[in-house]
């Protein structure tokens, strides 16, 4: 184990360095493959004129290989493998888009991840929202943030060990150790096995999504109140509204670019949940999710690439208008400078 | 004043939001005091009480026999037979006792309990008892006597060891550093040179590559990983390796994080004043020398906010390691390995909540010590012009 930390260490300062040789070394080379001799200005503003057009594609260089052979060939070559058989090797036309809308569990997976996405990044964002404005009015208001902020940092796996010990359920007259149900018994009800209720344990997971993001989505539009203008809302205290009134009139409608962002943030994020369905339940009592349906294919009877791939396709495409916005609203930021 | 102060003035109560905030913070922390308290609770204590009595100890009834009348000595008048109600190695304090089964805790404790017949039986809380009576005691079974006894809150570190040592968890720690280590630090490198390039350098095709990287940023894995699984395995074919590798994880892991990597560093060094490069410029020093000596230690608050992003991610990830790294036992990190422990291991909270605590504990530390660095990594990754 040691020896393996050890290694591990190696492979990081070998890494940096030989990160740091590729740079230091192509530069060098650049220098001279095209060298600047004294007595010909025209021959030496040629030469820097080309080092200068070559350098950004070296600084770039490995960044922008690591982005093609990782993220751009996959998404062509997941696209290619959807119209091909489990292995790869057949062309089968529109055959694995077929099965997916006739397979019953697919469809399910869509309709639980619509459920994920019309709940979690509403409940993040009303959350975060009411929390920020709370905390900000309050001198621990820090400490709070820090605390709800904290869920943050756990895995989704630690986090889903955390809520299924909630849920626990004990059969017979054993005491029930899970909070959840020693509150429903505390009340006079009757202990419940939440994970395996189809439809509601759907809710239980999505319970601990919203634990994690919460904190999220508070900070950042925390920082987003902040930067509000006073007048605003001075203007709207002389006129004589009341706290509810500026708060969703006058405070809300000046932040809804960051809110749009919490939102889609989150909403990215829903699209690709899979260790918390897969911890919890593994996609049964009805709680599959596309994500969690696309690994099972992965792997699934030595696994299908076209079936995954059509699911994968599927994520795809519903991030692809937040893709799109995002670009969009990129390019005007950087149009403005 | 802020807009917030200015609200303040007219909204809710003080008191209200002191007490909604209190609760909303004790709502979200006791998820996490759940299995912090449990995983130093001994087993038997977690399976039979919740987790939020372990301070107060249980409380139970116990029926014991006295010593056999045969071994009384007489004093005076009286003859006495005494001892203790715990047998060796037990522990607990006495609250009451009594001599019926109807009546368990008819007598309390350190007074003289009048039984009748001239006998008297005086328990302390520490267990040890006097029972007198002013005639010979019949030999043969020693008198039933009813206890309530409480025990303290037990608490040990022997769930920590069992899963340490015998769960697999001690080499799947070593195995997640393995993973997360290399991959935090390798990318912030790569990043920073593409940033760099991407905010003072001039070159065709650089809003295109910019538009590709906020695209790539929202591209989900999913879309990656079976043309890479493929691609692994083609390679490890072609040469002869295996095919999952700590390698191939860090790699993935540095392909991943790059969109945002570039992201965010971009935003930083294209907001480093401009004077300071141009400067360099004229006094001739090269783009590659501007970037390490003035550039790399300026943007240090940037590239500590994406190492944290990356350090949290790369540690958390569950997917990518499993499918690049395998599930065998020996190459498990910390995620996958609490996975198994979830499947083969069920029912044994004593186990999956030390587990549990071991898999958060180094990312929680990173939080609390780093916080500041990481919010400014959020704020700058998403408010930006928002």
């Amino acid at each position: 184990m040691v020896s393996q930390l050890v290694s591990s260490l190696g492979v990081v300062i070998a890494g940096v360095f030989f990160c740091a040789l590729y740079y230091w070394l192509s530069d060098k080379l650049l220098q001279l493959a095209l060298p600047v001799r004294d007595g010909d200005p025209r021959a030496a503003s040629l030469a820097l004129n080309r080092r200068a057009a070559v350098r950004p594609w070296l600084f770039l260089g490995p960044a922008l290989l690591l982005l093609v052979v990782y993220l751009v060939y996959p998404v062509v070559a997941t696209f290619i493998l959807s119209f091909y058989d489990r292995s790869g090797t057949t062309f089968v036309g529109a055959a694995n888009y077929v099965w997916a809308i006739n397979d019953a569990q697919f469809r399910q997976s869509i309709f639980n991840n619509l459920m994920w996405l019309a709940v979690v990044p509403a409940a993040c964002t009303f959350f975060g929202l009411v929390i920020a404005v709370m905390t900000d009015r309050i001198w621990w208001g820090n400490i709070a943030k820090s605390l709800i902020f904290m869920p943050m940092a756990i895995s989704f796996v630690g986090a889903s060990v955390i809520w299924k010990f909630i849920y626990e359920y004990r059969g017979g007259k054993e005491a029930q150790i899970g909070l959840l149900n020693a509150i429903v018994q505390f009340f006079g009800g009757d202990p419940q096995v939440w994970i395996s209720m189809p439809f509601w344990n759907n809710f239980f997971l999505m319970a601990i999504l919203i634990w994690i993001q919460t904190g999220f989505a508070m900070v950042i539009l925390s920082a987003a109140l902040r930067g509000i203008p006073e007048e605003t809302v001075e203007a709207a205290v002389i006129d004589g509204a009341n706290g509810w009134q500026i708060f969703w009139k006058i405070m809300v409608p000046q932040i809804w670019g960051t809110i749009a962002v919490v939102w889609t943030t989150i909403t990215i994020l829903v699209l690709k949940v899979f260790d918390i369905v897969l911890t919890m339940t593994n996609g049964q009592w009805d709680t599959m999710v596309l994500a969690n349906l696309m690994f099972d294919w992965m792997f699934r009877g030595g696994g299908d690439s076209g079936r995954s791939a059509v699911i994968a396709l599927v994520i795809m495409a519903a991030v692809t208008p937040i893709m799109i916005w995002n670009i969009r609203q990129a390019n005007q930021q950087s149009g403005g400078h | 004043m802020t807009a917030i102060a200015s609200l303040r003035r007219v909204g809710f109560p003080r008191l209200v939001v002191h007490l909604s905030v209190l609760l909303i913070c004790i709502l979200w922390l006791i998820p996490t005091l759940g299995i912090l308290v449990t995983s130093f609770r001994e087993p038997q204590q977690i399976a039979s009480s919740g987790w939020w009595t372990a301070m107060t100890g249980s409380s139970q009834t116990a029926a014991v026999r006295l010593a056999d009348g045969a071994a009384a000595r007489q004093e005076g008048a009286n003859y006495v037979v005494s001892g203790t109600v715990f047998e060796a190695g037990q522990a607990g304090k006495i609250q009451s006792f009594g001599t019926k089964v109807t009546a368990p805790s008819e007598f309390p404790v350190g007074q003289p309990a009048d039984l009748g017949d001239g006998e008297s039986l005086t328990v302390q809380p520490d267990g040890t008892y006097t029972y007198t009576k002013n005639a010979p005691f019949e030999a043969g079974r020693g008198k039933r006597v009813y206890l309530t006894v409480t025990t303290p809150p037990a608490f040990t570190t022997s769930n920590y060891q069992t899963v340490l040592a015998s769960q697999g968890i001690g080499q799947a720690f070593v195995n997640s550093l393995t993973v997360a280590i290399p991959s935090t630090i390798i990318p912030v490198l790569i990043a920073a040179f593409a940033a760099y390039a991407l905010s003072w350098m001039e070159f065709r095709g650089k809003a295109l590559i910019l538009a590709m990287v906020v695209g790539l940023m929202v591209v989900p894995l999913q879309m990656s990983l079976i043309p890479l699984l493929k691609m692994y395995n083609d390679v490890g074919a072609l040469f002869g390796v295996p095919s999952r590798s700590y390698a191939g994880v860090w790699l993935a892991h540095a392909a991943f994080g790059m969109p945002l990597a570039i992201y965010l560093l971009r935003n930083y060094i294209a907001g480093l004043p401009k004077e300071i490069i141009e400067s360099a410029r004229v006094d001739g020093a090269s783009d590659f020398e501007i970037f390490v000596k003035i550039v790399l230690p300026l943007s240090f608050p940037a590239l500590a906010s994406f190492a944290i992003f990356q350090f949290l991610w790369t540690w958390n990830d569950l997917l990518v390691a499993m499918v690049f790294l395998g599930t065998g036992r020996e190459q498990l990190v910390l995620t996958g390995a609490l996975n198994a422990l979830l499947g083969s291991q069920g029912g044994k909270w004593e186990i999956l909540t030390a587990s549990a605590f071991i898999t958060i504990i180094v990312p929680i530390a990173v939080f609390f010590a780093l916080q500041r660095y990481l919010v400014r990594g959020l704020l700058s990754g998403s408010v930006k012009g928002g």
